[in-house]
């Protein structure tokens, strides 16, 4: 991982390396922190390929606000990776236009 | 979706205004929630390596990450009353029933039934138009400061930052910090728009500050491989000759405009105030909106500096306390507000002062 060895004023305290796959490819990151970091940590960059016109998009504000770095994540499309946490056995996988929606899956907890 | 949440105060973003305001009306018994969209609270003060300026009371002297944590620190000592929730936007607000809907990840949703409200929710970056700047590797400066400030992660070889503001100057020094190499720093305006004491810092480690130009485009495929700068003239246009500039990061610190969105939900009076980065709510001295439930601070009330920031949101918690009638310590409104005053004195004030003198009313009557 492409991580600051050393830094004159902050010290990072990482939690657990988990495993995640992204297209595929076995990477490893820190579990509780963005998708978005961990894949650029290991040299990802392009998240997306727009709908229109298949430009690759990597994120821009990372604070949740701009879509631009939307993925699929375990089968669900247009997930935020700036802000959302990774853990281990992730499936992050590029997004091709606006995705689809997954179906036959249990999604979340709105009873 | 089953119970709806009641709370006395609903803080909507825990930055350097959310959380100050969480602090003061904490501390006089007001039951609070606070919603922050982020996967941690601190908004963009844990970004901040370095010391604040301002006053002792404002924590100068302590470098921003710190203060995010004295600042909690002092929320610990009323921690029964505050309910934190991260990684959890306020989406929605209903003006028939005064329901706001919250958005917890990205699949799960609760209601909340606040008797007031604080938006607190900051600001967002804006970007320039140029060929290819949607391209990856072409990030926003607070983006820039997250990778590496808050998870330690390399955000390039080399990069590009345009913007000599305090923002662009300041994310040039912390990227040097993390090793990065800055190529240079584009102003389009003719002079640094950013304290000197920051400038100096970059410049005396040799970084050039470009004034008077611009990008002209970002170069590259698939991801920034480099850019094109030009010099301007006195009206902005393009003179001399393009020039390559090898770098793999295009940083943009072009400004901030604030983020309030459900301000204009909720019906709040709103105003294009230029000095203040954008729309911002018409507001009373005590930071209450048009709408009697709805109070604003920090930079979704118009852009200026976290020290600011943290006053505001002090003044806020202080007076939705008051709303809520609870026993409060009238003597800090002037205590707070002599402080907002003395940061804005001065040629640095002076555009935040104009902005004010728009946005701001004396007295809301019987509205």
């Amino acid at each position: 991982m492409q991580l600051i060895k050393s830094h004159p004023i902050l010290e990072f305290s990482h939690g657990k390396i988990v495993k995640f796959s992204f297209d595929g490819k076995d990477m490893k990151g820190f579990e509780g922190e963005p998708i978005a970091m961990a894949l650029h940590a290991n040299g990802v960059h392009i998240y997306r390929i727009t709908p229109e016109m298949k430009r690759p998009r990597g994120f821009f504000c990372a604070i949740g606000k701009c879509s631009s770095c939307f993925m699929v994540v375990d089968g669900v499309p247009n997930v935020r990776t700036c802000v959302t946490p990774l853990n281990e056995g992730m499936k992050v996988e590029t997004q091709t236009g606006k995705g689809t929606v997954p179906l036959n899956m249990e999604v979340g907890n709105n009873e | 979706m089953s119970e709806i949440k009641k709370t006395d105060i609903l803080i909507v973003g825990g930055g350097a205004a959310g959380l100050s305001a969480a602090a003061e009306a904490a501390s006089y018994g007001a039951k609070i929630t606070v919603l922050e969209s982020d996967l941690h609270l601190g908004g963009q003060l844990v970004k901040q390596t370095h010391k604040f300026f301002g006053s002792k009371d404002e924590h100068a002297g302590t470098r921003g990450y710190k203060i995010a944590d004295i600042i909690l620190k002092e929320i610990e000592d009323n921690k029964e009353n505050v309910e934190v929730h991260t990684n959890t936007a306020a989406v929605g607000f209903y003006k028939n029933d005064g329901i706001v809907t919250a958005m917890s990840g990205e699949e799960s949703y609760f209601k909340l039934q606040p008797k007031k409200i604080l938006m607190a929710t900051g600001a967002q970056e804006r970007i320039i138009p140029f060929p290819n700047n949607d391209l990856p590797g072409v990030y926003g400066a607070g983006a820039v400061q997250t990778l590496m400030n808050v998870y330690g992660v390399v955000p390039g070889k080399k990069v590009l930052m345009v913007g000599a503001g305090n923002i662009g100057l300041i994310v040039s020094y912390q990227l040097m910090q993390a090793g990065v190499e800055i190529a240079a720093v584009l102003e389009a305006l003719p002079k640094i728009g950013g304290y000197w004491v920051h400038a100096a810092k970059i410049r005396r480690l040799g970084v050039p500050i470009l004034l008077r130009h611009t990008i002209k485009a970002a170069l590259g495929k698939d991801v920034v491989e480099g850019a094109v700068i030009q010099e301007l003239n006195d009206k902005f246009q393009l003179i001399g000759e393009p020039k390559k500039i090898d770098c793999d990061v295009i940083c943009l610190a072009v400004g901030l405009t604030p983020t309030n969105e459900m301000l204009w939900q909720a019906g709040c009076e709103m105003k294009f105030v230029s000095q203040l980065c954008g729309h911002v709510p018409v507001r009373d001295a005590k930071l209450r909106t048009s709408h009697p439930d709805f109070w604003v601070a920090g930079d979704a009330a118009g852009i200026e500096e976290a020290s600011a920031a943290m006053i505001e949101g002090r003044i806020a918690g202080l007076a939705m306390s008051e709303a809520l009638g609870l026993k409060i310590q009238q003597e800090n409104y002037g205590i707070y507000q002599e402080r907002l005053d003395s940061l804005r004195r001065g040629e640095a004030g002076e555009k935040i002062r104009c902005g004010l003198g728009m946005a701001q009313i004396t007295d809301w009557g019987n509205k």
